[in-house]
């Protein structure tokens, strides 16, 4: 329950599930809030699926309860779920047209005819197929059935829609797109929206907040900005964009930040609390909050692959002390790096960029 | 390249074809032919007539066949659809169990009867059935014929499944229908072809089983095809191929159609 007293979209309180010996979900307890677009992201096999078909009822919890706006939804069977789904391979209806295929919701709900009418021309024109109505999913291409999945499961207006990597089948352009209008019809609809992928830039670029999993664990949870720039653990460091992970040692605290030592030279991480001088711990530096410049003492090394990308150069660099460490330049204003390969070089970086994790 | 392991250009394919499918077609063929035979001769072409035809429909021995044709028909009409249900509740299963330890060992244990050889079948029933004391007549027939007339009729509606995610009935469980509206408005559709073409299987294994029917029929009851061989062991005669000529012919009507039943259904998909 949020202080207004307005109950969140799901809530799970505890919820474990086992197959046999195996545990796909460990307990794990948090809350969507209404209205938000939630993504559950995580590599496969770690369990997203699993939660999924337990908020839709397909699955029962082995422990644990699931609320939908605080009412305990355990009992009942996927029917009679105010939930709908948009499942990855779609499962549209081969029998049915686009239209029928929107309706059945609402047939199974006993709306009244005129109204189901009304509403699946509604929901055709949210998904931009209203001259597809008549079509079998079979004439249809991958983008567009899967903007029918969308329509079917929003017309019989759910309290709560969960997606299943439904982007997974799509061509990368095509993916851009719908990312775009997914989010928009998160907005129009008004209702939560529950978003499975392992895709790390979808959850980024669509999430009002991310769930990131790992082996049947939830490790973070937070706003796309928030799981980047201060990750909890190792895992949501590397596992969200690409990442420097090394061994550092702490030489002062402050509630500034911290000094952390790394090969012999001091730098700026974000503060952290339950760090103490002296401790040897890991830190997360980002290779674009890494400048390279022409040698001048600090911590130095060789550059020893550059890698063109485009938008960026790649940097590898071996510190003088065997260690190796990536950082990125960004291809701008026609600039080229100071250094070039096999270059001695001096790295800079950024003050409060190295984050302190738990080792 | 391919062409050089082309089938077709061994030595010899020609001549072998031939004789697989004379060997396999002459005695149909000649059967029927010959049931349009003018003279009573089994040998002799004596002339194009349909009295063999009206032997059987108004012979001597008419009134037989037509207790037998009605017995085999209500038989194979009941069986193929007794054994249709269980089939699709088989099926069924299947499908809402998902992924389970042993689902490939039950899909072969269902399928076995088809390979187990007629006559150990049929010699089991019968024993069964003297275990179990029941009658041998109309009714220990039908019961057999349920029983062997399952794997067949699974077969088509299990292949039909394969292209049945169990997606489809999630999905629609996930649109507010209860299990049964599930199964009615989406699996059942989705199936019919398959359950269609089961059924006319099991129809037709039904109407021509000899061994197993042969053994549990009791005294006095006889099908077609047990009254067909009675009349043989007194010596063939040409009413025998008419009637032959006939079930053959609607076997190969209703084996048509359960192809392209079948068949129709999975391209529409
Ligand atoms: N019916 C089942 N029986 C046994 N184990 C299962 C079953 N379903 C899932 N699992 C196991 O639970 C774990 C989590 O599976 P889940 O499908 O939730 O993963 P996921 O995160 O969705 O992965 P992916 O990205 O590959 O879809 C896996 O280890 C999987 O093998
Ligand atoms: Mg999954």
């Amino acid at each position: 329950m949020k202080d207004g007293g307005q109950a969140d979209a799901v809530e799970l309180r505890g919820v474990v599930k086992r197959y046999g010996a195996v545990t796909a979900l460990k307990e794990t307890s948090f809350a969507i809030r209404d209205n938000e677009f939630f993504t559950l992201l995580g590599p496969s096999g770690c369990g997203k699926t699993t939660l999924l078909r337990m908020i839709a009822g397909f699955e029962e919890a082995s422990a644990g309860e699931i609320r939908l706006y605080g009412e305990d939804i355990a009992a009942l069977p996927p029917n009679l779920r105010p939930v709908n789904t948009v499942f990855q391979q779609y499962a549209l209806f081969p029998h049915m047209n686009v239209a029928e295929n929107v309706a059945f919701g609402m047939r199974m709900k006993k709306v009244p005819k005129p109204e189901i009418e009304r509403r699946v021309a509604e929901a055709l024109a949210l998904v931009k197929l209203e001259d597809f109505a008549a079509r079998r999913p079979s004439q249809l291409s991958g983008g567009q059935q899967q903007r029918v999945a969308l329509a079917r499961a929003l017309a019989p207006g759910p309290k709560v829609l969960l997606l299943d990597e439904p982007l997974s089948a799509l061509d990368l352009k095509l993916r851009q797109a719908m990312r775009v209008e997914l989010k928009e019809m998160q907005r129009k609809s008004g209702i939560a929206f529950v978003f499975v992928t392992h895709d790390q830039e979808e959850a980024l670029t669509m999430s009002d907040r991310i769930a990131v999993m790992s082996a049947g664990e939830v490790r973070q949870i937070g706003d796309a900005q928030k799981i980047y720039e201060e990750p909890a653990d190792r895992f949501v460091a590397d596992f969200i964009g690409e990442t420097n992970l090394l061994e550092v040692e702490v030489a002062r605290t402050g509630p500034e930040g911290a000094a952390i030592r790394l090969a012999g030279a001091e730098f700026i991480a974000a503060p952290r609390a339950d760090v103490k001088a002296g401790e040897k711990t890991v830190a997360s530096i980002r290779p674009e909050r890494i400048t390279l410049v022409a040698p001048a003492g600090g911590l130095t090394g060789v550059l020893e692959r550059l890698v063109y990308l485009g938008t960026d150069w790649a940097a590898t660099i071996r510190l003088d002390d065997g260690r190796q460490i990536t950082a990125r330049a960004q291809n701008a204003h026609g600039q080229k790096l100071p250094v070039g390969p096999g270059e001695r070089a001096t790295i800079l970086i950024d003050e409060g960029a190295p984050r302190l994790l738990p080792r | 390249m391919a062409r050089r392991n082309d089938v077709r250009r061994y030595p010899g394919f020609l001549g072998i074809t031939l004789f697989c499918l004379v060997v396999l077609y002459a005695p149909l063929v000649v059967v029927a032919v010959y049931s349009f035979n003018a003279s009573p001769s089994i040998t002799l072409w004596g002339g194009f007539s349909f009295r063999w035809y009206e032997e059987v429909f108004f012979g001597l021995e008419a009134e037989k066949f037509k207790r037998a044709a009605w017995n085999s028909v209500t038989i194979a009409l009941m069986a193929g659809g007794a054994a249709t249900v269980i089939a699709t509740a088989a099926a069924l299963g299947m499908v809402r169990a998902g992924r389970f330890r042993g689902k490939g060992a039950s899909f072969a244990l269902l399928s076995l009867p088809i390979m187990a050889p007629e006559i150990v079948t049929a010699v089991a029933t019968l024993i069964f059935f003297s275990l179990i004391g029941l009658t041998l007549g109309y009714g220990s027939i039908l019961l057999a014929h349920i029983v062997f007339c399952i794997p067949f009729a699974y077969l088509p509606i299990a292949a039909r499944l394969e292209g049945i995610e169990g997606a489809f009935d999630e999905a629609a469980q996930d649109l507010y229908a209860t299990r049964w509206e599930a199964f009615r408005f989406i699996l059942l559709p989705l199936l019919a072809p398959g359950i269609v073409s089961g059924f006319l299987l099991a129809f037709i294994i039904s109407l021509d089983d000899f061994i197993i029917t042969n053994f549990v029929k009791g005294a006095g009851v006889e099908t077609l095809p047990t009254a067909i061989f009675g009349a043989v062991k007194q010596g063939i005669k040409p009413d025998i191929m008419a009637l032959s000529t006939l079930m053959l012919g609607i076997s190969i009507v209703l084996v048509t159609i359960s192809y392209f039943v079948g068949k129709a259904g999975s391209t529409r998909r």
